[in-house]
């Protein structure tokens, strides 16, 4: 009787031991490069970004180290299941439908999504009777493409690509009409052009909430509870102490 | 119609993943998957036969840029090629103002090609290397009888090295389909441009790829059962009488 106690307990241990998060020293970020100005590599090939910065500071606040990991985003999501990474710091935002799949961290910042198009395109507001018979550009797998896909999917063509930089290619070789796109990354990679004139239709876009979420957020693996709220607790202090505002300006005003 | 609608909204009840939605996209795939590769076959073949003669032609500058341009073709990836021939082409000073820009802007097109130039380029070795293998009998009997180049070439040696040339070319069949799953890197929805959209917009990567999976196996299948009757018709001849 002793003996079966004692064996059980053992199991209760073990089984405690391996239910409980690991605790981490070294983070793995799975993210999608690239995408200007939120990740993305410099002509000398280092890469950077809004994330990338954010993320590192919040790890040295944390006292852990950090590797960056890159992945596709349409693959981004069974990565972390997979263990490939630790947590996802691509501009991700967060919503009900993937709030299943994983867990987020608060949000670390909330821009919109917009459309972008050449700047010769008369076109005031991009209804669905607006957009019929032209092609769209989304990217793969994004809120954006889900958007696009059920409110426009019947009357517009859409060309789903794996990168933001081939659909911008596309734009650029005019075999898109419009592209919905973050507007940050839009802003730098369309508006910034030197090669043609783009502008934005319509108001920029954050609503609703099924589709765009409450703000780009970190993921990790839902049994990972510790490590998400010692990222919170290094974004509250990164915000306080005006890091997180110094990053900010760095990539978003000019 | 109706009916059929009504049967499938029930069969589907509850399910997440496979709403008539999604199937329509993988139906949507099945049909650019076919004619994308049914077509660039079909062209293929067509400029296949004549480079397959000229690659065995006697003079240097016919057999040359034949030769050349099979081996580039074989020698390179097809997704090099797909996406030479999407993202390159925009490249071209000037290319948005000529009349092939139409034809260029679809996805479809630049994939039609690429996939053409690479199958061209296999069936004509295919192809060349069953001329070659023709006995020199043959040729030497319908040169007695008095027929001309051209003559031996249509009765003779074209007839028997396409029936050499089929189980090799069986192949080159399926191996088209297979290698066309590349082509959603150019934005086409086909059978695995639809399996990346269920993936990603749903996190099922088990679901969705071998969904696609047993598609591309059903028309392997097909493929199969084609090249079998055909070899068993016009390779007849060369069965053993018993044994059956």
């Amino acid at each position: 009787m002793k003996k079966l106690l004692t064996v059980s307990l053992l199991g209760v241990a073990i089984a405690a031991g391996t239910a409980q998060a690991r605790d981490y020293d070294h983070v793995r970020f799975g993210v999608d490069v690239p995408y200007e100005p939120m990740e993305y590599r410099t002509p000398e090939g280092e890469l950077t970004g809004f994330d990338i910065e954010l993320g590192n500071a919040m790890c040295e606040e944390i006292g852990v180290t950090c590797e960056w990991i890159e992945q596709e985003w349409d693959g981004i999501i069974p990565g972390l299941l997979s263990r490939k990474y630790d947590a996802i710091m691509s501009s991700m935002t967060i919503n009900d439908e993937r709030r299943e799949t994983v867990l987020f961290s608060d949000a670390y910042i909330t821009p919109p999504s917009a459309w972008f198009a050449p700047a010769e395109l008369d076109l005031e507001e991009p209804t669905p009777e607006a957009l019929d018979g032209m092609t769209i550009g989304v990217q793969r797998g994004t809120l954006q493409d889900n958007y696009v896909t059920d409110l426009y999917g019947d009357v517009a063509e859409i060309s789903r690509y794996s990168t933001a930089d081939d659909m911008v290619l596309d734009m650029e070789a005019q075999r898109l009409d419009i592209v919905f796109l973050d507007f940050p990354v839009g802003k730098s990679t369309l508006l910034d052009s030197e090669e043609r004139e783009y502008k934005v239709v319509g108001e920029t876009i954050t609503e609703p909430k099924e589709y765009f979420g409450d703000g780009f957020g970190i993921a990790f693996r839902p049994r990972d509870e510790a490590l998400a709220e010692r990222f919170n607790e290094a974004l509250a202090t990164l915000k306080e102490d005006g890091t997180y505002d110094e990053i900010y300006q760095r990539y978003f005003e000019d | 119609m109706e009916p059929l609608n009504q049967w499938l909204a029930a069969v589907l009840e509850g399910n997440v993943i496979f709403t008539p939605q999604t199937l329509g996209y993988y139906w949507g795939g099945l049909v650019t998957t076919s004619q994308l590769v049914f077509l660039s076959l079909l062209v293929g073949l067509v400029l296949a036969v004549p480079l397959a003669i000229l690659r065995g032609s006697k003079h240097r500058w016919i057999k040359l840029p034949v030769y050349f341009y099979t081996y580039v073709f074989r020698g390179t990836p097809l997704l090099v090629q797909l996406y030479i021939i999407y993202y390159g082409v925009v490249f071209v000073e000037g290319i948005q103002d000529t009349m092939f820009w139409p034809i260029l802007k679809e996805a479809f097109y630049p994939a039609l090609i690429a996939f053409t130039l690479n199958t061209a380029a296999y069936t004509t070795e295919i192809f060349h290397g069953a001329i070659k293998a023709t006995s020199r009998g043959e040729i030497e009997a319908a040169r007695a009888y008095g027929m001309s180049q051209g003559l031996t070439m249509r009765r003779i040696i074209l007839p028997s090295a396409f029936r050499r040339a089929l189980p090799a070319y069986g192949n080159e069949v399926i191996f088209m389909l297979h290698a066309s799953a590349i082509a959603s890197v150019v934005t086409l929805m086909d059978i695995t441009g639809a399996a990346r959209f269920v993936y990603a917009r749903y996190y099922a990567p088990f679901e969705a790829f071998i969904f696609a999976a047993l598609i591309y196996l059903c028309l392997t299948f097909a493929i199969l059962y084609l090249f079998r009757y055909l070899e068993k018709r016009l390779l007849a001849h060369l069965k053993p009488l018993s044994g059956n």
